[in-house]
């Protein structure tokens, strides 16, 4: 057991290592010269040398790399130069609201994906198969910020249901008290009925558009799951014991299936965090990946580079902890 | 029965023997059984029909349409879809179909590209490591596994975007995240046929670790990487024109169908078919992909899915 939480934590921090090896070539790649932006292209040049200097980068390569990853671990991600914060304060600012859409994403994944799989197993070869196959290729085809616009059109523009861009109408914003920083929770803490609506109707079609993507590939490990499982002979006593179809399978079935099914589950979990850098975006969801968007179109390097690390952060322990999830539920796996 | 389908039936014999008298008509064999299999699937063959069409209209549509991706006419802006603009005109006035039209080329080329520096990497790095063993496996096994461990949008839009905003640079950015599936496959191919006795055999007879290796596992691992390729084709248009979208691409008036959707954004609720029509040209020709990519792998790997065919 400790043997394998150590190989896993070890491999956790190889691929860590890896990670700031990547931005920090990143960082080191950039056509912009790191001393003109500091000092601009007008400064003569011993100030020039002075920064260059003062920035570290006349020392060999090892010892920058090892003075940037000291300043990460301190929680310096550098300076952004469009909002003239601190990066990790930005960051920290904006994560409630990537989590907030996410987690509600996984939720209407799970709530639809698992059911689909189950029933597509059950009728394998049969419509509903066929309906959930291409239900999960248009999925997987689909590019997720045309769905939301798409979406946006429909259900906001025309039908009216969902309520437009952004976390809350602009009439509500700054009422409640960022106590935890998610809107949904925030507003019940306060007793505001009228936002926690509202915000409702702001998240419910970019996380459902979110978490369609995680749909398709809940689904489509469910059914496989399930597939192993309906051919077992303890379904068949089951059967035989003469309890009820729906027993059998919600019951004897899925209950079988939840190890692999949670790790899938935290899996995508990983790739929404991801799949929300559009989806923000076309949103004007004010969460890190509307944040990494605005960086990009301001060529901030600094926010570039932290919201990467970030994002790879979370996605790989996202990773880790389903491995050792994995390992503490099912006894077989040792 | 005429002598056309006589003819046509002998060929069909030849082809689907199983004692096939060289190593040419073993391959066309193969290839042929494979294609009825393939042909049974009929949304395989829409996939199929739908790359095919893109094919087509990147070489011919742009002479086909006569209008210029470029050509602006600032008194016919956001024009809805008419029959003299199919697609609608975009902000400046141009017609939004030739765009889609000539930005066909521009994806094509895009995946073109990506999968010539991603399979050779692929299999390079795969077959060596697995031919190989030892430290050397180690180590390449480390770096596939880094990068297959980060999440490849975000690493991908890191890169395009410390190297520059344009088309080359998305090429390279996608290619650095998307070649270690190809390694890891071709490794495990490479670990299946390493010990067998041809390989042996031609060890024996004096024949170079390079020589074995481009001429003895590189050409098994071939099939099934390609379909994992295929498969993947989808992935990157979507990645590619996700990119395009964050502004990382293709630089306007490039008709690159990402940045067009960008475009598009700030009309969505009165003129819906400036970004809705190349967001529908991206999911069409990912949706060929995944289709074609589904049903190759149920010909080349029947275990995998579990679907009927």
């Amino acid at each position: 057991m400790a043997r394998h939480v150590l190989r896993l934590i070890g491999s956790l921090a190889l691929t860590f290592f890896g990670l700031t090896v990547i931005t920090f070539c990143l960082s080191r790649v950039l056509p912009i010269d790191p001393v003109l932006a500091v000092v601009g292209d007008r400064a003569p040049m011993d100030v020039y040398n002075r920064v260059f200097k003062e920035m570290g980068l006349d020392r060999p390569l090892y010892e920058q790399y090892w003075h940037y990853v000291t300043q990460l671990a301190h929680g310096d991600f550098g300076v952004s130069n469009f909002t003239n914060q601190p990066v990790l304060e930005d960051l920290a600012h904006r994560f409630p609201a990537t989590i907030e859409l996410a987690t509600i994403a996984i939720l209407i994944g799970i709530l639809f994906g698992v059911p689909m799989g189950v029933l597509a197993a059950v009728k394998q070869g049969r419509w509903p198969d066929h309906v959930m196959r291409v239900v999960g290729l248009i999925g997987y085809s689909m590019p997720v910020f045309w769905l939301g616009f798409v979406g946006l059109y429909i259900f906001y523009s025309k039908l009216g249901w969902v309520a437009g861009p952004g976390r809350i109408d602009s009439y509500y914003e700054d009422i409640v008290d960022p106590v935890t920083g998610f809107l949904l929770i925030d507003s019940l803490i306060a007793g505001e009925k009228d936002i926690f609506w509202n915000a409702i109707s702001h998240i419910i079609l970019p996380a459902s558009i979110l978490g369609y993507l995680s749909l398709a590939y809940i689904a489509r490990m469910t059914r496989s799951f399930m597939l192993g499982q309906l051919s077992q002979e303890y379904i068949l006593t089951a059967q035989v014991k003469g309890l009820s179809p729906a027993r059998v399978i919600w019951r004897h079935a899925l209950g079988n299936i939840m190890v692999p099914l949670i790790t899938v589950i935290a899996l995508s979990y990983g790739y929404l965090l991801e799949g929300a850098v559009l989806t923000e975006t076309v949103f004007s969801w004010t969460g890190i990946g509307r944040y990494l968007q605005d960086s990009l179109r301001h060529n901030d390097m600094n926010a570039v580079l932290g919201t990467t690390i970030l994002i790879g952060a979370m996605y790989v322990t996202l990773n880790l902890l389903s491995d050792l999830l994995y390992y503490i539920i099912d006894p077989r796996s040792r | 029965m005429t002598l056309a389908a006589e003819n046509r039936e002998s060929l069909r014999q030849w082809l689907l023997t199983d004692a096939p008298l060289g190593r040419t008509q073993a391959r066309l064999g193969r290839f042929y059984s494979n294609w009825l299999a393939l042909r049974r699937n009929p949304l395989a063959m829409a996939g199929l029909a739908i790359v095919v069409g893109l094919l087509l209209v990147a070489a011919v549509g742009p002479s086909l349409v006569g209008g210029s991706p470029y050509f602006q006419i600032l008194t016919d802006r956001l024009e809805p879809p008419s029959s003299e603009h199919w697609f609608g005109t975009d902000n400046l006035g141009r017609d939004i179909f030739a765009r889609v039209v000539y930005g066909s080329r521009i994806t094509l080329m895009l995946i073109a590209l990506v999968s010539i520096i991603v399979l050779p990497v692929g299999l390079l790095v795969g077959t060596v490591a697995g031919y190989f063993g030892g430290l050397l496996d180690v180590l390449l096994m480390r770096v596939t596994d880094l990068f297959l461990a980060l999440p490849r949008l975000v690493l991908a839009l890191a890169i395009a975007s410390a190297l520059g905003p344009s088309i080359q640079n998305v090429i390279i950015a996608i290619a650095i995240t998307s070649w270690p599936p190809y390694a890891r496959l071709a490794r495990a191919e490479t670990l299946t046929t390493r010990k067998s006795d041809y390989v042996m055999a031609a060890k024996m007879q004096g024949a170079s670790h390079a020589h074995i290796i481009w001429n003895h596992i590189v050409p098994l691992c071939l099939p099934s990487i390609i379909v994992r390729l295929t498969l993947d084709m989808a992935g990157i248009v979507l990645i590619a024109a996700g990119l395009g979208f964050l502004g990382m691409g293709a630089q306007p008036p490039s008709p690159e169908w990402g940045a067009m959707v960008s475009t598009g954004r700030d009309y969505i609720l009165d003129q819906f078919w400036v970004a809705t029509l190349p967001g529908a040209a991206i999911f069409v020709v990912s949706l060929g992909f995944n289709l074609l990519g589904d049903g190759l792998r149920d010909v080349f790997d029947p275990k995998a899915t579990g679907h009927k065919a």
